[in-house]
């Protein structure tokens, strides 16, 4: 063993950037050569609590586009930050290459540390393996894009006016969760040549546009019966569920600059859209990743005692769950169940009993834990993650159980299953839907244009058995924002499974956003 | 590995979003700002602070379902089993498990406004009618501008990059040899023997000698920023507050016309970058007084309110010529004036005053009960009276503190012709 003091990586709270250095890379000799991580390259940014207010408001990202919304969420989070009722993050991460970790000012040398093994490795190998991150974020280019979507938009509120801007990102935003394509097909972002492409939009239609076209007269007009429902969906691309890509592309009055700004909405929700899938996932590998990094740190006397007792302080607050009748309880921690799972495939991995062995034959007893994390971490995302991995003994350890609520039951909620053996299966099952964004989300797709009439166009929200209507008045709200950018009618129809309507919301368009 | 320390690098970098976010929940935030003025004490308001407003006018829609869903897992149960039934909880009632994700449920939320927002807010859409002359005849020299570039001024002026730029084109128009091409020169003359040597140690010689000749930076490179004073026109107001502390003010009335005078203090003050006021207090005879005063000191005794007018129009004579000023007054009184003073005030007001005056403001304070029998009082009849008679003057009556503001605003209030010449 070598010599304890002399390694130290640091001895007080106090820290500069030359330890920030040494931190990382002793979190590194051990992320590559003992964990196996394959990481982005890494940039650490020192920042204030200022700062770190700012960031939170424009969804983590060093820069974004100005919006009203951002000013919004700014003050909400700075009122609570001031009267001491949430606390800041220690860090930030940003899916980029070099991949950003923003590291509070306050925080001690220890949690630097833990921020900077949990961020700057944990995370940063995820966003770098992971599949639904490979499949749809560009982190190379997603700086440079936002840098882009920045500029773009105050050119146009320049050109058009904010008003005009506002409202179209207003609308945007509205759509924003249903702007994204869920299903792989389309091609993988590549974001730095959107700029270009943009450029190159631009410069074709100014070079197309001739006036004398207007001119010409048209032949005999087609009659309705020729284009055939089928076909004109066809045409449409319809049914469609990425609402915002549709307008993009098909709403008749929309100027060019208002198709780029919905574009620049969606690819933006587009890139967000992976973390949201993951979150169990991710911050599961993070603090897994965390621990074993500042275990191994202590084991080898890089820092002391104090600093590791100090560690798993911060690291038992991360991790805990309230049990669901706990007045703390506001669902599932994502740390705290991802970090268990992480824990128990280990477990699994090395000391497997016979009932993991039965659960999981795969990976029982492989021995290697590292390589079957490595590859749960490229190959899943939270439903599957989930729907694979929770073991029982993890739901006997957690205790979950299950309700199921049925109106029709007059003596109340009926507790369907629990921690026995013939729950596990249904837990796993229930407990899984619920990270599904499938099920989640409302399931709204655009289904027809009436082309030959005046126009409206019609959505169908396909309801899931058990799940609720929408909400009227947030629906109507939305509707309105679709209206206006779509300029004629709209109407969502929520169906059930037999197609039977439940509800219809309408709404027209009242100001003329597109001609704005 | 980078290490990159941000903490020096501009902040209010949320501002322009905040400016944003401003506008938008304007109607709101005025909304609060009023009501949370009218609970707070006018010098509090002034401080500016925190409002609360619904987050409902500033909603952000997405589809959402109506309902929770129907099925759900749970962690930590203790003494379940399969089959067993839990009692729903009440509808709206608390303790229900909510959801894991989003929990954005606060419906309304305390902002803190800076004391400029919060003034700017206040004080929206108030302003002094009728500002019509406008005087070009004492400008401010406040206005400065940049002008260009100059080859002499203050070395504080120095254009760096436009000094070094002009530096640059010189040297490389006059080919000024670089450090590095002598330097080359000398190492390969360390290496070079023979003619070669003397050769190249002439060379050398050679751009040295031109390197002295040629400076790196000369005087005549050298430039300055111009700036140029603006003139910029005035208009030239002034506002006489006149205030009546006679005996037959009670305290409660001397407080409502003082909160009055301590808004307009502030309206005028942070609204116009030009305004005199001029401070006039008078019980049987008047005084000009300077602020402290005017809102501290105490005062005592009869009631002439002629004379009151009677400062305000020697101080016009001797200061504010009418034909540069636009000339303002608000006057709070408890409208008692003996009967005698009448004739003497309504000249005083007719010839003198009003003529001059773009707006003259009467402000009558009265007990915070007010009997309904109590008949006019005599300043309110006499001022009822000129305006009948085709007189501009606006009069209003106040009895309770939370009336000063409405009434503040019904005074100056932006009128709607005035808001067409400004549009």
């Amino acid at each position: 063993m070598s010599s304890h003091t002399g390694d130290r990586l640091f001895e007080s709270a106090d820290w500069d950037f030359s330890t920030l250095q040494r931190i990382h890379d002793a979190c590194e000799v051990i992320a590559r050569d003992e964990l196996g991580l394959d990481t982005y390259p890494n940039q650490i940014e020192v920042i204030t609590a200022e700062q770190m207010l700012d960031a939170y408001a424009s969804g983590g990202m060093p820069l974004f586009y100005r919006h009203w919304s951002f000013g919004k969420h700014f003050a909400t989070h700075e009122a609570f930050y001031r009267k001491g009722w949430r606390g800041l993050a220690y860090e930030i991460v940003i899916n980029s290459s070099p991949c950003i970790s923003y590291l509070m000012e306050e925080n001690t040398a220890t949690m630097q540390a833990l921020v900077i093994a949990h961020a700057a490795f944990g995370h940063n190998h995820f966003f770098k393996n992971n599949y639904v991150f490979k499949q749809w974020t560009d982190a190379e280019g997603i700086l440079e894009y936002l840098r882009f979507a920045k500029a773009y938009v105050s050119s146009c509120e320049e050109r058009y006016g904010t008003i005009a801007v506002e409202r179209t990102l207003d609308a945007a935003h509205a759509l924003m969760s249903h702007g994204i394509f869920r299903y792989p097909g389309h091609r993988r972002q590549d974001l730095r040549t959107e700029e270009r492409r943009q450029r190159e939009r631009r410069v074709h239609e100014e070079r197309v546009f001739n006036d004398l076209w207007r001119t010409v007269p048209s032949g005999p007009r087609k009659t309705p019966s020729e284009l055939t429902v089928e076909r004109r969906r066809g045409l449409l691309g319809l049914p469609q569920e990425n609402i915002l890509y549709f307008l993009e592309k098909s709403a008749p009055r929309l100027q060019s600059w208002q198709r780029e700004l919905l574009r620049i909405v969606r690819l933006i929700g587009q890139y967000f859209y992976p973390q949201r899938m993951t979150k169990v996932m991710n911050e599961g590998t993070a603090t897994y990743v965390h621990h074993r990094i500042m275990t191994i740190l202590h084991e080898r006397g890089r820092i002391t005692d104090g600093n590791y007792l100090e560690f798993l302080q911060s690291h038992t607050n991360v991790v805990f769950q309230p049990g669901f009748d706990d007045k703390r309880y506001s669902g599932f921690n994502p740390y705290a169940l991802g970090y268990a799972m992480m824990r128990d495939i280990e477990r699994i991995v090395t000391e497997p009993t016979d009932e993991d062995r039965e659960w999981f034959p795969d990976i029982a007893g492989r021995g290697d834990s590292m390589a079957v994390l490595r590859d749960v971490i490229a190959n899943y995302r939270d439903e599957s993650f989930i729907g694979q991995f929770l073991s029982p003994a993890l739901i006997r350890h957690l205790r979950l159980f299950h309700l199921h609520d049925d109106p029709a039951d007059t003596a109340g909620i009926r507790v369907d299953s629990i921690h026995n053996e013939r729950g596990y299966r249904k837990i796993r099952r229930e407990l899984a839907q619920e990270y599904d964004a499938g099920v989640t989300d409302a399931n709204i797709e655009i289904i027809d244009v009436d082309l030959a009439g005046d126009r409206r166009l019609s959505l169908s929200h396909a309801v899931r058995p058990g799940a609720g209507l929408l909400d009227p008045t947030q629906t109507q709200r939305v509707l309105q924002h679709l209206a206006e950018l779509w300029s004629y009618d709209v109407i969502l129809t929520e169906t059930d499974g037999s197609g039977t309507i439940l509800k219809e919301h309408v709404a027209k368009p009242q100001t003329n956003l597109a001609a704005a | 590995m980078q290490i990159v320390d941000r903490r020096l690098n501009p902040g209010g970098k949320s501002l322009e979003n905040r400016q944003k976010f401003l506008r938008r929940a304007k109607a709101l935030m005025q909304r609060a700002v009023k009501k949370s003025s009218e609970s707070k004490d006018i010098r509090d308001v002034l401080e500016g602070g925190e409002v609360s407003i619904p987050l409902d006018g500033l909603n952000e829609p997405s589809f959402q379902r109506g309902s929770r869903s129907r099925d759900m897992v749970l962690p930590g149960n203790k003494q379940f089993s399969e089959g067993d039934h839990i009692p729903r909880p009440p509808e709206d009632g608390g303790g229900r498990p909510s959801s894991p994700g989003e929990g954005d449920s606060e419906d309304a939320f305390r902002f803190v406004l800076t004391r400029e927002e919060f003034l700017d807010f206040f004080l929206d859409d108030l302003e002094l009618p009728d500002l019509a002359k406008r005087s070009l005849t004492e400008t401010v020299a406040e206005g400065i501008r940049r002008a260009g570039y100059t080859t002499t001024g203050s070395p504080a002026n120095i254009s760096v990059g436009r000094t070094v730029r002009l530096a640059m084109t010189r040297r490389i128009a006059l080919g000024r040899p670089r450090a590095n091409e002598i330097e080359a020169l000398e190492a390969e003359m360390a290496e070079a023997e023979g003619e070669r040597r003397d050769e190249l140690a002439k060379q050398i010689e050679a751009l040295k000698s031109k390197l002295r000749r040629i400076p790196y930076l000369d005087p005549i490179d050298i430039r300055y920023r111009r700036f140029e004073p603006e003139p910029r026109p005035v208009t030239q107001a002034v506002m006489f507050c006149m205030m009546d502390v006679s005996g037959s003010m009670s305290e409660h009335m001397k407080d409502l016309a003082k909160r009055f005078y301590m808004l307009l203090y502030v309206f005028l003050t942070r609204r116009y970058k030009r305004v005199d006021i001029v401070f006039i207090r008078h019980t049987d005879r008047a005084e000009e007084v300077d602020e402290e005063t005017f809102f501290r000191g105490p005062a005592s005794g009869g009631t002439l309110v002629s004379s009151a007018l009677e400062t305000m129009v020697d101080i016009v004579k001797a200061r504010y010529r009418p034909s540069e000023w636009n000339i303002y007054a608000a006057q709070a009184s408890d409208g008692d004036n003996p009967h005698s003073d009448g004739e003497r005030t309504a000249s005083l007001l007719t010839q003198s005053i009003l003529p001059v005056t773009q707006y003259f403001a009467y402000l009558e304070v009265g007990e915070e009960v007010e009997s309904f029998a109590m008949p006019n009082s005599t300043l309110w009849t006499l001022y009822e009276q000129l305006q009948a008679q085709g007189n501009e003057l606006s009069i209003r009556k106040v009895n309770n503190r939370n009336e000063i503001y409405p009434i503040f605003r019904d005074l100056f209030q932006r009128r709607a012709d005035a808001q067409k010449v400004s549009a």
